[in-house]
């Protein structure tokens, strides 16, 4: 059974009066870093949950451990900041025992794709009814700077002075690998586009996984500046949008077809001829196939032809509603637990005094 | 109590001549052979780990408890589904120990030994004593199932069971007979052996066999023509006894209803008993339940059985690991669920860290540990007491946890109920510990009245519960009970209670981050308070003859340790005995206790952990009596060890 996004949504209670962004911030001073790419997704959040129109007591955020995870605090919000990558596993059981509630997790790179890479692919298999924001640094940061499951191969840090030996992941392809329903990708600091992909993100049901580039400006400072850049970024940069021709570059010059030799995706300069044979982005595409060819179009040392946007959406049956619907089912089967009945069973004695 | 050490020889000759053909539910058999009354017989069941041995005791078991009997049984299997057909690594054991009085274990030696192949024969023979009767399945003793356990001679030809009494049966050829008209495999015919021996064993004792039918029609109700050929196998066991002159008599142990207190009782084992505890605490709290939870032995049972009762709003969660269990629970806990995890001891090690988490959370959670033999994987199978002092101190920082230990199957369901009032009263993470005994094993249950059940009704937070200098109002999720020390349970929903908790250390009282040493120094010593402050009932001492030793147990080593205790004290001994229930905190008369007597023994199914914390606490020179070897102690043993201890 599939819910739509109105009716899950449905189940959190409205916010009775308007919300600005500063109900939503909390009293605690924010600690980051001067500079840190954190500063521009708190802000973007608590600007943009007023939107939502949620009662804020009925939104959580979850985090684990890593200079985002101290996220939570800043939110007037529920929270709980817990333990090295196990938020989405707290999470799972925090949404799937409260529907009425908004569950939201931070998480970083190290947190999400390291030490907590099981709980991460586990709740995008089962579509949990969680939103997932994985700040992605490729750094550890709170460690002060050894390199992390995204660093590009040959990366020098403290604790690879000749390089990192390690193959990144890419979190989207890693994503769609992992039956998640919902894959976005965009910038720390596009707050338009985060704001947007954030939207759509808290629109859908189930687990939806948000990777956000994050700036570290001390340990990693740049990491995402070819994306950044307005000169570079048009070339490197891929907007999707559902229903579009997936095009870039200066003037659109630079499409997406698809190869008919291998099936696979390939860049190529748009011309008259080719013009009709470029992709349509099909975001609700049933098959992910072409969500994830598209994620693999990025060139994972230079960020080139990089996708951002909602590179996969389909609904399909989310976990919390399916084990709501068990809990029903049996009420309806087998009438509501008698506790007396359970205890005495099928074979009893009994002894008179 | 009549005799714990009686023989079943003991009463042989007086044959009963009332000639009813039904007590109480009893079947007698209609025929002329001579019947025998007893006080206790202890049966063991052995055969190929897939010869369905568990399932023939499970059976046993059933008849025994609804005819009325005490009882106590002793699941015995290996950790491989099936092991290599035949082999002594393959055996799979029920024993079963009844009576017409109260007992405590499920008895030391087997007075029957039904063993269904070479295997079984050659790995159990040793502990039934002289005199004993075995029923063996003559149709394995081929002499390639003979020479692949060690066998060179048949030992039913060459004298090596001399002194037992022994029938030879041809149990597979029998039911293979019997089943002649099923039209069935020789291969499925001969899966229904184990029924064919559950009917005779039911003959020889006069056991009840409606229940058996009823479950087999039950079990099989999607292939009819299974259960109608496992139903004429038990039949045919039955009317086997009747009719061979092999079995000349038949035994009658009367229902136990002197040892028993008025009510109404049923047979539980011990992750049966816990799952209801669990489920009775939900009602009782009025929370739904949620259980995170991934399989490992000996606790996937309480999934198992949790994940049926849906209709009682209970959500289980099989988790992608163990740490993703707890994980959940807690998120649930967070929700405002009665949360559980269950697992055994490697569990325990994964999911440290979240304890910790929950410790500093302060919210309530239930972890049970059923422990099994360690470290590592070790005997995932056997029992052991040895997650002790992993339960007390087993992460990182000063993180405690109150520990509560059950001592017997049923008591299972009450200290379920105990745990969830700790961690609900407290809003602490409490540490359950079961054994494999309890889990697999078990006993009858008075089945209590709901209005017997504690009131477990807890409070959520609803709004403000702090004044700042200002005037202000606010909510601090760290201002604590005064009474209890507990903090409040503020649930996401609650509009103006927004907070956020975490792992890193917090303002006492605000609950805001703050690394201040004084006020870590405080939140330490205030979690301990918490935990030293719990209300647990007093220790109970049985001390009727004023004795200058004590013993002291903890857990599943209650039957035991009381058996033992009563075979000291009939031939004249004194002995003290005390059992904890909480193991932290421990109850506040414990030292009280321990400084009245000379000498106190502490057995153990560990190298000594109980020994080594009433050491450290109360500066006793407490001796420990151990035995890790996956199986409960035996009464004998035991009573012999605690002889030597009082007369030393």
């Amino acid at each position: 059974m599939t819910e739509t996004a109105s009716t899950l949504l449905s189940l959190v209670p409205k916010a009775e009066a308007k919300q600005s962004m500063k109900d939503f911030k909390s009293d605690q001073e924010v600690r980051w870093c001067p500079g840190c790419g954190d500063y521009a997704i708190l802000a973007a959040v608590q600007g943009f949950m007023p939107d939502l129109g949620l009662a804020k007591e009925n939104i959580v955020f979850v985090s684990g451990i890593g200079c985002s995870s101290r996220f939570p605090y800043y939110m007037n919000t529920y929270g709980m900041h817990s333990i090295h990558g196990r938020a989405p596993a707290i999470a799972t059981g925090l949404a799937s025992s409260r529907r009425d509630l908004s569950v939201w997790v931070v998480t970083g790179d190290g947190d999400a794709l390291s030490i907590g890479g099981n709980h991460l692919i586990h709740a995008l298999r089962r579509n949990v009814n969680l939103k997932i924001l994985l700040f992605n640094n490729r750094i550890y940061g709170l460690t002060k700077g050894q390199y992390s499951p995204t660093s590009e191969l040959g990366k020098i840090t403290k604790s690879t002075p000749m390089g990192s030996l390690d193959a990144p992941f890419n979190p989207v392809s890693l994503a769609i690998g992992a039956e998640a329903s919902f894959v976005a990708r965009t910038i720390d600091s596009d707050r338009k586009h985060l704001t947007e992909v954030l939207r759509a993100a808290a629109d859908h049901p189930g687990t939806a996984l948000v990777e956000i580039y994050q700036n570290c400006n001390i340990f990693n400072d740049g990491a995402f500046e070819a994306l950044k850049d307005k000169e570079q970024a048009e070339e490197a940069v891929i907007r999707l949008e559902h229903g579009q021709p997936i095009r870039f570059g200066v003037g659109g010059s630079k499409g997406v077809v698809r190869d008919p030799a291998t099936g696979d995706l390939k860049v190529v300069a748009v011309t008259a001829e080719n013009e009709s044979q470029i992709l349509v982005h099909d975001a609700h595409s049933a098959s992910p196939t072409t969500a994830f060819a598209l994620s693999r179009l990025a060139d994972p040392d230079t960020l080139h032809q990089t996708p951002i946007g909602v590179l996969r959406s389909v609904e399909r049956p989310v976990y919390d509603t399916l084990m709501a619907d068990q809990l029903d089912a049996a009420i309806e089967q087998n009438g509501k637990g008698d506790l007396g009945a359970l205890l005495a069973g099928s074979d009893t004695w009994t002894v008179v005094g | 109590m009549t005799s714990q050490v009686s023989s079943p020889a003991e009463h042989a000759d007086e044959a009963d001549e009332t000639g009813e053909t039904l007590v109480g539910g009893q079947r007698r058999p209609p025929g002329e052979k001579e019947v025998r009354q007893l006080d206790r017989v202890i049966i063991r069941f052995a055969g190929d780990s897939g010869d369905g041995m568990q399932l023939t005791g499970d059976r046993f078991t059933s008849e025994t408890a609804s005819y009325g009997n005490d009882l106590s049984t002793l699941p015995n299997f290996p950790a491989e589904i099936r092991a290599p057909a035949g082999t002594l690594p393959g055996v799979s054991s029920f024993q079963v120990h009844f009576a017409d009085h109260d007992i405590l274990t499920p008895g030391d030696a087997p007075h029957v030994l039904v063993a269904m192949n070479p295997a079984a024969l050659k790995a159990n023979i040793a502990d039934v004593p002289r005199g004993g009767e075995v029923i063996v399945n003559t149709d394995e003793f081929a002499k390639r199932a003979m020479v692949k356990v060690g066998y060179e001679t048949s030992p039913l030809e060459d004298g090596s069971l001399d002194g037992y009494s022994v029938h030879p049966v041809p149990l597979t050829t029998l039911t293979i007979e019997a089943l002649k008209e099923f039209g069935l495999s020789r291969k499925e015919a001969e899966r229904s052996k184990n029924m064919f021996a559950l009917g005779l064993l039911s003959w020889m004792y006069h056991r009840p066999t409606e229940g058996t039918e009823k479950f087999l029609r039950t079990k099989f109700a999607r292939k009819p023509e299974i259960a109608e050929a496992n139903v004429a196998a038990f039949r045919a066991g039955w009317n086997f006894g009747e009719t061979t002159e092999d079995f000349a008599v038949s035994y009658e142990v009367a229902p136990a209803d002197t040892a028993f207190p008025t009510g109404t009782y049923r047979n539980i084992s011990g992750n049966l008993a816990l799952s209801y505890g669990l489920i009775a605490a939900s009602r009782q709290a009025d929370l739904p339940l949620y259980l995170g939870s991934y399989p490992i032995t000996p606790a996937s049972d309480i999934l198992h059985e949790l994940s049926r009762h849906k209709n009682f709003g209970v959500r289980t969660f099989q988790a992608e690991d163990e740490i993703a269990g707890i994980g959940a629970a807690l998120g649930a806990a967070f929700g405002g669920s009665l949360a559980v995890t269950t697992t055994s001891g490697p569990g325990v090690a994964l999911k440290s860290e979240t304890i910790g988490l929950a410790v500093s959370l302060e919210l309530p959670l239930l972890v049970v540990d059923i422990q099994r033999g360690g470290p590592s994987t070790g005997l995932p199978t056997k029992t052991e007491q040895a997650d002790l002092l992993q339960a007390m101190y087993g992460r990182n920082g000063e993180a405690p946890v109150p520990v509560v230990a059950p001592r017997t199957p049923a008591d299972c369901f009450d200290a379920a109920l105990d745990a969830a009032r700790i961690a609900l009263t407290y809003r602490t993470p409490v540490l359950l510990l079961s054994d494999g005994y309890l889990a697999n094993g078990s006993e009858p249950w008075r089945i209590p009245d709901l209005d017997e059940l504690p009131d477990l009704r807890t409070q959520f937070a609803t709004g403000p519960n702090h004044t700042l200098d200002d005037g202000t109002e606010v909510f601090w999720p760290y201002k604590r009970d005064p009474q209890t020390l507990a903090r409040p349970w503020a649930v996401p929903g609650t509009p103006g209670l927004e907070h956020r908790i975490g792992g890193i250390e917090k303002q006492d009282g605000s609950g805001n981050i703050s690394y201040d040493p004084a006020n870590h120094d405080l939140m330490v010593r205030t979690r301990q308070a918490k935990i030293d402050g719990i209300e647990v009932a007093d220790l109970e001492v049985d001390d009727p003859d004023g004795a200058r030793t004590l013993v002291l147990g903890w857990g599943s080593t209650y039957g035991p340790i009381t058996a033992a205790v009563r075979r000291i004290r009939r031939e004249g001994g004194a002995v003290a005995q005390a059992h904890l229930r909480h193991l932290n905190p421990f109850p506040r008369n414990l030292g009280e206790v321990l400084g009245r007597y000379d000498k106190v023994v502490v057995p153990e199914m560990n190298l000594g952990q109980l020994a080594t914390l009433i050491r450290a606490r109360f500066l006793v020179d407490a001796r420990s009596y151990n035995q890790v070897n996956g199986m409960p102690f035996k009464a004998e043993q035991l009573a012999a060890a605690l002889k030597e201890a009082i007369d030393d």
